[in-house]
């Protein structure tokens, strides 16, 4: 892990989520698709549940519910909403060309 | 409203505090409901919004939460710290929390359906960690800037609202003023319990705070303007037309300080509670028949508090002493209070702000605004602003000594035309010119409820403080001045000459009598020695009869003898 974690292209994404609602179900989902067909092997997905741990929206500045946060590579950037749009979703992680079209 | 306060239904409420508010409001803020404060920028919202809170925790026990949309912790400590509050004590007692929710529209992207549950989540969380009962949400509008998606914000704000409501959380809501509406984004309508506005306008380059209750939701409130005062104790709210008219009515007489006014009234002296006008022209030691006020009171063991506007504390107590008048002993001894206020400084309303809050805090007995005519600005103005301090005092009982230079003249001013029919008595003194001297005068133009003497009298500043002389009324009219020394002189001759002729009369008499009585006994001498001769005449007869009778038996005898 920590050494991937170095490489330019590696992706470290939290994604906040507030108990099993259907937002955040959607979002988590749409995310995993995303990242599996962009992003395979070099993704880690970190969801973060505000109901049980609720201390955690105040560090990382959580507002809105659901809330993805690239924290890497940098910089950090945040995308608010369920992720249903597939296309700004590649355009806000910065995620241009799938792995093989380089 | 005491009606309401035996209804069981009566809305709690949540008490802020801050001086003066809570009594507009009958209590305070709508317990467990939010409160909409709203005002253009630098009129006090999260100063109010803190003060709320830290008053909360301090004097209610009711742990508070911040939610800071615009300043950062760190900055919000700092800015409060002049008034005394200490935030960083409070957070590390656990009584307040503090969340600076930041909002970077440049980081946030939207993308499909999302809500706010993040913020009632941070929210809930700082809550439930002290046991939170005051929440304070500044500015939330900010949310506007960071959302492009307004139908989500509009309904999760609604939410928002509903939520702290169910949570029993008394709220505050900071809203900035909008062109046309409250609020730029209507947050009015979210709020409908009770709306507060706070104000900030600068007339003359003279700032004036103003705070109004535009609703309250089940209560009723006071719906005036009122003035508020910002400073280093925080926020006062001046409910000044709150007072009443029904006061405390005094029948206790009070000494001016100088005996000889004191006899010009027909109780000797003026009623407790009242206002008492000393206007003259400069020069005819107005603020040396306050200090003679001051002096009375305050040696009667009473508390007075002096609004000085022209002088300061420092020159009053020297310029006493030349009258022989000790007034440092009773500041020393916490009687005497001097409050130096430069009439320019402020606005109208702020003065009375800060009037009333002095009057609040030093609880006095007598109050001596030297001198009214400091106050400039509009006569209508002037003259509401004077009816409230008026009613301030009378609301409390105090003794109001107002003094007023006028102008040279006869005319009185408009103004103090107007001020004069508040006043419950009027000293008027003068200055008269005449033989190429000046002579001050003083008469009562009015003492309410009381008889007065309705006499000019001259008075004269001495060593010993105001002394008034008899006038000298006379066939030629009130004399004063050398005017009056001169006709007394010549009245004293002219007694003397009265009284020099009625001696001589006395002594003639005397000598007259003398005479008579001498001729009497004269008289009487003669006659008692005419009684003495004819007595000793009688005799004579008498003894010449005997001899004669004698005489005439002897014959008879000697006749019938020899016959």
């Amino acid at each position: 892990m920590s050494d991937l974690t170095a490489e330019p292209d590696y992706y470290q994404l939290r994604l906040y989520v507030a108990g099993q609602t259907t937002k955040s179900l959607a979002a988590v989902s749409n995310l995993k698709r995303v990242c599996e067909a962009y992003l395979p092997g070099r993704y880690e997905i970190n969801v973060i549940d505000l109901a049980q741990d609720p201390q955690l929206a105040a560090s990382d500045q959580i507002l809105a519910i659901p809330t993805l946060v690239r924290r890497l590579p940098e910089p950090l950037k945040r995308i608010i909403g369920d992720l249903s749009n597939l296309e700004k979703v590649l355009i806000g992680l910065n995620i241009r060309q799938k792995p093989g079209e380089t | 409203m005491p009606a309401d306060a035996t209804l069981p239904l009566t809305l709690a409420k949540s008490q802020t505090g801050i001086v003066g508010f809570d009594e507009i409001t009958l209590g305070g803020l709508p317990n467990g409901r939010p409160t909409l404060i709203c005002g253009s920028a630098g009129c006090g919202k999260t100063l109010f919004a803190t003060t709320f809170l830290v008053n909360g925790i301090t004097q209610y026990g009711e742990p508070g939460v911040f939610i800071s949309f615009e300043e950062r912790e760190h900055d919000l400590v700092e800015n409060v710290a002049s008034l005394g509050f200490d935030l960083n004590h409070l957070i590390a007692t656990r009584k307040l929390a503090i969340d600076h929710v930041r909002v970077e529209r440049a980081e946030i992207e939207e993308n499909g359906e999302y809500d706010l549950e993040g913020l009632f989540i941070r929210i809930g969380f700082a809550v439930d960690q002290i046991g939170a009962k005051r929440v304070v949400l500044d500015t939330v509008e900010t949310l506007f800037a960071g959302f492009t998606d307004q139908s989500i914000l509009r309904s999760e704000l609604r939410r928002l609202f509903g939520w702290l409501k169910d949570r029993d959380l008394t709220t505050i809501i900071t809203g900035e003023r909008g062109e046309g509406q409250l609020t730029r984004q209507g947050l009015e309508e979210y709020v409908s319990d009770c709306v507060v506005l706070l104000d900030n306008r600068v007339t003359d380059q003279v700032v004036t705070r103003r705070l109004r209750v535009v609703k309250y939701r089940g209560s009723a409130h006071g719906t005036n303007e009122y003035p508020f005062l910002i400073d280093v104790d925080g926020i006062t709210v001046l409910p000044i037309t709150s007072s009443g008219r029904d006061v405390r009515v005094s029948t206790e007489i009070v000494s001016s300080g100088i005996p000889d006014l004191d006899k010009m009234t027909r109780r000797g002296g003026f009623f407790r509670g009242s206002s008492i006008l000393i206007s003259g022209v400069a020069g005819t030691g107005k603020t040396t028949f306050s200090m003679h006020a001051v002096n009375a009171a305050c040696s009667r063991g009473e508390r007075c508090l002096y609004f000085a506007l022209e002088e300061g504390p420092e020159e009053i107590c020297r310029n006493a002493r030349s009258i022989g008048l000790d007034l440092r002993q009773y500041i020393e001894a916490g009687l005497l209070r001097f409050e130096a206020l430069r009439p320019n400084l402020y606005g109208l309303e702020m003065h009375l702000a800060r009037m009333h809050r002095d009057l609040d805090r030093f609880k006095p007995d007598v109050v001596v605004l030297d001198p009214l005519s400091a106050f400039r600005g509009p006569t209508f103005e002037v003259h509401a602003t004077l009816l409230r301090m008026m009613d301030l005092l009378k609301a409390r009982g105090i003794t109001g000594i107002f003094t007023s230079l006028t102008l040279d003249g006869e005319q009185t001013d408009n103004a103090e035309l107007g001020m004069a029919s508040l006043m419950d008595a009027w000293i008027r003194l003068m200055d008269i010119e005449a033989n190429g001297e000046r002579t001050r005068t003083l008469y009562i133009i009015k003492a309410r409820g009381m008889s007065h003497s309705n006499q000019v009298r001259e008075y004269q500043i001495t060593d010993n403080g105001v002394v008034l002389i008899e006038a000298y009324l006379g066939p030629e009219g009130v004399l004063t001045g050398t005017a009056r020394l001169t006709q007394e002189a010549r009245e004293r001759s002219a007694q003397k000459r009265r009284l020099e002729a009625m001696e001589r009369r006395k002594r003639d008499i005397a000598r007259r009598r003398e005479a008579i009585e001498r001729q009497i006994a004269e008289l009487q001498a003669s006659i008692r020695a005419e009684e003495d001769e004819t007595s000793m005449l009688v005799s004579e007869d008498d003894a010449h009869e005997d001899a004669l009778l004698r005489s005439s038996a002897l014959l008879a005898a000697r006749r019938g003898a020899a016959e």
